[in-house]
């Protein structure tokens, strides 16, 4: 399992090229929102809000997209499913991966988008990698276990979005009332927490248990 | 299955119609007037059948999804389609039938009401879990995609409902019924659930001699 984990970052690392075409993608979707919404408007935070997790997600939709597409060539995906691996430490071993690729993009991402917004910046910004890492693992399990099944179907750019954005609606509702809360300096450690923790943990565990059916042969 | 072949194929239809003729002369001529709403509330015996349809075909694409994950069989994997592209259609049904009732009775098409939002969103759902069979075609690896699609579908409905619960507030609920309404209600719901039986069977049925077709056509291909 960390081999397989030390050999998508050992690849990242040298080609640098998901990192750095998520981060440029993120940063220009916050940029046509704005464009889009007109600058005053983006110095509300509710919006603020919202639009770093559409952001987020269809930035990090397009590069979790990528977790199974480079394994697809020259059939790498076979080599990992016949090593003596259980395919559910290779799911586990992908969903680390894309964390620690989205976490880091992210960690860029937002500070941005928070001064292009001129949002207020206080302590309880502090709060703020919390839900995003929360946020991320919830988005990852989900990304990871339908890339795997959008790699091998037809029209799998398509497929992709389709199959994943309607079921990240809950996510993407609790993940932006906690943001907002935190923007403008409320509680928000109440029940959209529990929600965000509740749909991490439900999809890590389904995609862990489910992941093996996806790639069986 | 086979024991329910001559009954879905002989009787069904006809008690199919006989039943949506009864509901309807029910809903037009025996059940009174709503004292609020008006004529425009009998559209309500149509909308909430649909409703329970549409849930019903979603609990029988989970069902069925896990038993075709468990134990492999080509006949789950069928019913959770079938299921899925009913219970769509009675999905938009439901709210189509809504969206008018919501025009005549609040003056608006559309409001996010949580039930109006929670509709819409398994709607999206499952209309994923539709186009990825129509898309991806039909095979054993997409009928376990589309299965894992359907469990991890049904895992998310109580935190959808519990988060659109949590973001819109509560509304309206159904009040005391006159005697007439619940009898009218429990016509239009039979009716609704042959309809629904039927349509399944109808599809099932389609798919199953599709698959025979694509044997014959393999047979023949060995042949010559």
């Amino acid at each position: 399992m960390w081999a397989v984990l030390w050999k998508d970052v050992l690849l990242e690392l040298r080609t640098k090229e998901r990192l750095a075409s998520f981060f440029v993608l993120a940063v220009l979707i916050v940029l046509v929102f704005v464009f889009a919404l007109g600058p005053e408007q983006a110095e509300n935070p509710e919006i603020g809000a919202a639009l770093l997790w559409v952001g987020l997600l269809f930035a990090g939709m397009l590069s979790l997209q990528r977790t199974f597409l480079i394994e697809q060539e020259r059939g790498c995906l076979s080599g990992l499913l016949l090593c003596p691996i259980d395919p559910s430490e290779l799911f586990l071993a992908k969903l680390l991966g894309n964390i620690c690729f989205l976490s880091i993009v992210e960690a860029l991402v937002v500070p941005i988008t928070i001064l292009f917004f001129g949002l207020p910046i206080s302590w309880s910004l502090l709060a703020l990698p919390v839900v995003l890492l929360l946020g991320i693992i919830g988005f990852s399990a989900l990304g990871t276990l339908f890339s795997a099944i959008a790699v091998r179907t037809r029209a799998r750019e398509v497929i992709f979005p389709l199959l994943l954005l309607p079921l990240l609606i809950p996510l993407l509702l609790a993940a932006v009332q906690i943001t907002t809360a935190i923007l403008i300096g409320e509680d928000w450690t109440g029940i959209w927490l529990r929600v965000l923790v509740a749909f991490d943990v439900i999809f890590v565990v389904a995609g862990w248990l489910l992941f093996p059916q996806v790639v069986y042969e | 299955m086979k024991k329910f072949a001559p009954f879905a194929d002989n009787v069904l239809p006809w008690l199919t119609c006989v039943s949506m003729i009864a509901a309807l002369a029910m809903i037009f001529l025996y059940v009174p007037t709503e004292r609020n709403l008006g004529v425009v509330q009998r559209i309500f015996y149509y909308h909430l059948p649909s409703a329970w349809n549409a849930f019903l075909g979603f609990f029988i694409v989970a069902g069925a999804s896990a038993s075709f994950l468990w134990k492999g069989e080509r006949r789950a994997d069928l019913i959770a389609h079938t299921s899925a592209e009913v219970g769509m259609l009675f999905c938009t049904l439901f709210i189509v039938t809504g969206s008018v009732w919501a025009k005549a009775s609040w003056g608006v098409w559309w409001t996010w009401d949580p039930r109006l939002t929670m509709t819409i969103v398994m709607w999206v759902v499952y209309a994923a879990y539709v186009l990825l069979r129509q898309i991806a075609g039909d095979n054993e690896q997409v009928a376990r995609y589309a299965a894992v699609l359907g469990i991890v579908g049904a895992l998310n409905i109580p935190l959808i409902y519990i988060a659109i619960r949590l973001w819109r507030g509560i509304h309206p609920k159904v009040e005391k019924m006159a005697p007439e309404m619940a009898w009218t209600l429990l016509v239009c719901t039979g009716a609704f659930l042959l309809f629904f039986v039927w349509l399944i069977w109808i599809r099932l049925r389609s798919m199953s001699l599709n698959d025979q077709v694509i044997d014959l056509r393999r047979q023949a291909l060995e042949m010559s």
